[in-house]
């Protein structure tokens, strides 16, 4: 019975994640347009509302096709490999107190490992493929995620310093419900390093490198069609997703919000996910693409030398206040 | 009964995958034997109540080293087949050289015996939680191995930059 239970709690967040995911596509082409002062999709629906669920059904039905130089089986699992790893991160995310699938005591850790295993899609899309845009773009992805996974996991480490604990719950509850409460002000520091590492993490906008349209055609995923190219995108809306939750737990209080919505509990979660969602999209409408040496040099002399300074500071203050 | 299922599991895979990794011939192939490997073990780690380190094996060993490995397989040779010179003339030579290790190693399974039970039961792991634990013994009891460990470290990240930036230099000076 219990076994039943968490299967149909599977489903359910499976089912919002995947129509968030689509909407969030939607939402990314309006917003992109009417800060280029374009309309965006108009045509599906009204204000083109059904515009995710046509490209959904058109990718679903187009051909698969496979290059004939292809290394088939890393191929056809790369876009799968994404696409598990980043739902099963999901599974470890508080939306709401007790609103978790998994209460584990290393939540956070779970999503590092998660994340790291994300980019062997990339990485294997990029060379099984056997087609020199998609390597380098997957050997961008993985000098890109290699050097910023440091930082990403080091910026964390000041929350974890203060919360004392790494199930991701605690962590919410360690802040309270008060507004000074919020790691986001004692940890200032480490959230300026997230959010730049949480772009090159999900591959996006000013760091998304690997899929550098204008030089790589698309990147790690060019010659890939159909369900499989979407399965990629749904893998990276998935990514921003959970990067989303983390900076909300971590940093902006989880579920706690001005005021108790009692009909739906996770309400203060999903608005401040909009909120980091809308934030990725901005910057995606906003900033030009970094240059390759650029990108490792904010990551390795910028970022980490920061995040290692907040971690000291981090110590010397809870060694002296408490 | 669930836990030994799972062990089973994870030891035929491990066993398994780590054959497979030595016998592909395409070294990429054999670098995704061992990420399904080191997963493996990260799964035995669950059963032993060892999460933090499960999730050190996955975050470090997977997604740091064997990255850096399939770095540098792309680098150097791309779809080529390994070709290594064999190291004694006769494959029958290495063949029975390999079973009569593997003689020694079955042979001295009946001397394991089970170590005596620590200060740390499962219990008081799971009560703890297993990164609270494993932080306490390393920074009080074993502080020294530990400052020893890093210091080794520490002086290994040197030696690979100093030898980086020597290459360096030298390829500028010849370009």
């Amino acid at each position: 019975m219990h076994v039943l239970i968490v299967f149909i709690e599977i489903l359910v967040l499976f089912a919002v994640v995947m129509l968030h995911v689509a909407y969030a596509t939607y939402f990314e082409r309006k917003i992109i347009g009417h800060m280029q002062v374009r309309l965006g999709p108009m045509q599906q629906g009204w204000h083109g509302l059904l515009q995710p669920i046509a490209d959904g059904i058109k990718s679903f039905f187009k051909e698969d096709i496979v290059p004939a130089q292809a290394d088939v089986l890393p191929f056809r699992a790369a876009p799968i490999i994404c696409l598990t790893a980043m739902m099963a991160a999901l599974a470890v995310l508080p939306f709401a107190s007790g609103w978790v699938l998994a209460d584990i005591n290393i939540g956070l850790l779970f999503i590092f490992a998660m994340s790291s295993l994300a980019s062997y899609g990339v990485i294997l899309a990029g060379w099984a493929t056997n087609s020199k845009y998609t390597f380098l773009g997957g050997l961008r992805s993985m000098a890109q995620v290699v050097s910023y996974e440091i930082s990403f996991g080091l910026s964390l480490v000041g929350v974890m310093m203060l919360s004392g604990s790494l199930n991701l719950s605690k962590i919410v509850e360690a802040q309270g419900s008060s507004f000074g409460g919020m790691y986001l002000f004692p940890q200032i520091i480490a959230f300026f390093v997230f959010c730049v590492a949480m772009l090159a993490e999900t591959n996006r906008v000013p760091f998304d490198l690997p899929e550098a349209e204008t030089e790589l055609v698309s990147g790690y995923c060019t010659e890939y069609s159909g369900m499989r190219y979407a399965m990629f995108f749904m893998a990276e809306y998935i990514g921003m997703m959970v990067m989303a939750s983390i900076g909300t737990i971590c940093f902006l209080g989880g579920w706690n919000g001005p005021f108790e919505v009692a009909f739906f509990p996770p309400f203060w979660f999903v608005f401040k996910i909009y909120i980091f969602m809308f934030v990725f999209i901005w910057i995606r409408a906003t900033m030009p693409r970094y240059r390759y040496d650029q990108l490792m040099d904010i990551g390795w002399k910028l970022l980490i030398p920061l995040s290692l300074v907040n971690i000291v500071l981090t110590g010397i203050v809870k060694a002296f206040v408490g | 009964m669930f836990t030994e299922i799972f062990f089973l599991y994870c030891a035929v895979m491990i066993t398994g995958t780590g054959i497979l990794a030595i016998t592909r011939r395409n070294p990429v192939h054999a670098v995704l034997m061992v990420l399904i490997l080191f997963f493996h073990m990260a799964g035995l780690y669950l059963t032993l109540q060892a999460e933090f380190l499960a999730a050190v094996q996955i975050i470090v060993y997977a997604g740091a080293i064997l990255v850096l490995y399939l770095f540098v397989l792309f680098l150097v040779n791309l779809r080529e087949e390994m070709e290594v010179e064999s190291l004694v003339d006769s494959a029958w030579i290495g063949r029975i050289i390999s079973a009569g290790l593997a003689m020694i190693l079955v042979s001295v399974i009946p001397a394991f015996v089970l170590g005596e039970k620590g200060s740390w039961p499962v219990e008081r792991i799971r009560e703890l939680t297993h990164t609270k634990a494993l932080g306490q013994e390393m920074y009080t009891t074993f502080i020294l191995p530990f400052e020893i460990a890093g210091l080794i470290l520490l002086v290994a990240v040197i030696g690979g930059l100093v030898l980086a930036k020597k290459d360096n230099t030298t390829q500028t000076l010849e370009g």
